[in-house]
């Protein structure tokens, strides 16, 4: 989709994404002349039905992790369905986890934390941030796309 | 006011690619599987998974390198069949390691990742579900087939459910229609609705390799496997009894 501001005959360009956690999606997008800002707003459903796609809206922005779609979506699996292994052993480079973070984190359904976990390390190490907290994992989901993490 | 096209910069979501990097995926991982045969049928309870199973333990017997897909999200019974030990899929960048059942036979199957006794249930709005689930359920099998190490395989058995829908949806994912083998009990019943899921795959291009008849003799009585022969030129490529042997099955597999 591709968003055009009337007045200055420009399209405009993506500008952030928004997951605020209830099923909604907002995604705005800025005209590059006169600066204008519009928002897209998805209800649930909308949301639900781009999710169920396994696309993004605003792009995909790191590669889709296996059965993603499965681990993120499915409210009922089993906590010991997946052993996730790293393929690069964390080295001194690994960002750090603070406890708040861990603690978010704990809150996520093991069906689906191992594959979070990656991801976010993944973010912090590509950025070189040397910690993860509650806000870098707010800026990463809304970054990412990552409904339903 | 300018249209889509007219607007030169690219589309920043760019869906359609993120769709065909979906479908890159699928068709890299299953480049090492040198067949893909769809178990199906238009009719439930004849026994499609039963016979999956056994077929692929006579072709692992015989030798072959074996895969069972349980495409059956919502009834799937493959690890009970091939006895699947519970235990938790590696997963690394590379992909999930299918669980290895009876035969060596490679499994992934919705019933290895669900709570015991679960049901399939997705998170998100529960009013009109309809919309999007069949969509989820869609994106499930593709990545049954996308994200699974598979390695190498002669044959890649799909246990579809009944009807016709993952069969269509697994048309699109793969971008051409798999092999099929269906499977029908004798009665007229049962060969009325496999007829119009054999018409379709027809339509849609596949190959049908055989028609095996299941649970043959004692109360179920017709002629369904040989009206379907003579009706699509097929071969009936197996009559199962109600206690086949193991040679039943690798007569089967030896047909195929």
């Amino acid at each position: 989709m591709k968003f055009l501001c009337v007045d200055c005959d420009q399209q405009m360009a993506f500008g952030e994404r928004e997951l605020p956690g209830d099923g909604t999606l907002a995604a705005t997008f800025k005209c590059p002349t006169c600066g204008r800002v519009v928002a897209l707003l998805t209800n649930p459903m909308e949301t639900q039905l781009v999710s169920s796609l396994g696309v993004v809206i605003g792009g995909k922005t790191v590669p889709a992790q296996p059965l993603e779609t499965v681990r993120t979506m499915v409210a009922t699996g089993r906590d010991d369905a997946f052993e996730d292994t790293a393929r690069r052993p964390d080295g001194p480079t690994a960002a750090a986890w603070s406890s708040e973070a861990q603690e978010r984190l704990g809150r996520v359904p093991n069906f689906v934390r191992g594959m979070v976990k990656k991801i976010y390390a993944d973010y912090a190490k590509e950025r070189g941030i040397t910690e993860i907290t509650p806000a870098i994992m707010d800026t990463a989901r809304a970054e990412l796309g990552l409904e339903g993490m | 006011m300018r249209t889509y096209h007219e607007l030169t910069n690219p589309d920043r979501s760019g869906l359609l690619d993120q769709i065909l990097t979906q479908r890159r995926r699928v068709a890299d991982r299953l480049a090492g599987v040198r067949r893909t045969i769809a178990v199906m049928s238009g009719k439930g309870g004849v026994g499609k998974s039963y016979v999956t199973a056994h077929l692929a333990r006579a072709l692992a017997r015989a030798g072959q390198q074996v895969g069972i897909l349980d495409a059956d999200l919502n009834g799937p019974t493959i690890p009970r069949l091939l006895e699947t030990p519970r235990a938790a899929h590696r997963t690394s960048d590379d992909g999930v390691e299918p669980a290895i059942g009876l035969d060596g036979v490679k499994c992934i199957s919705m019933a290895l990742l669900l709570e015991d006794g679960a049901p399939l249930a997705f998170k998100g709005p529960s009013a009109e579900s309809f919309v999007w689930r069949g969509a989820m359920e869609a994106s499930a099998l593709r990545e049954f087939l996308g994200d699974v190490n598979w390695g190498n395989l002669d044959t890649l058995l799909l246990d579809l459910p009944p009807g016709m829908q993952r069969y269509i949806e697994l048309c699109d994912i793969l971008g051409k229609p798999p092999a099929v083998l269906t499977v029908t009990i004798p009665t007229p019943e049962s060969r009325d609705a496999v007829r119009r899921a054999m018409r379709a795959a027809v339509e849609q291009g596949s190959e049908i390799v055989g028609i095996v008849e299941n649970m043959v003799g004692r109360e179920f009585t017709g002629t369904a496997a040989d009206d379907l022969a003579k009706e699509f030129d097929r071969p009936v490529v197996a009559r199962i009894p109600w206690h086949p042997t193991a040679d039943t099955w690798s007569a089967l597999a030896t047909r195929l």
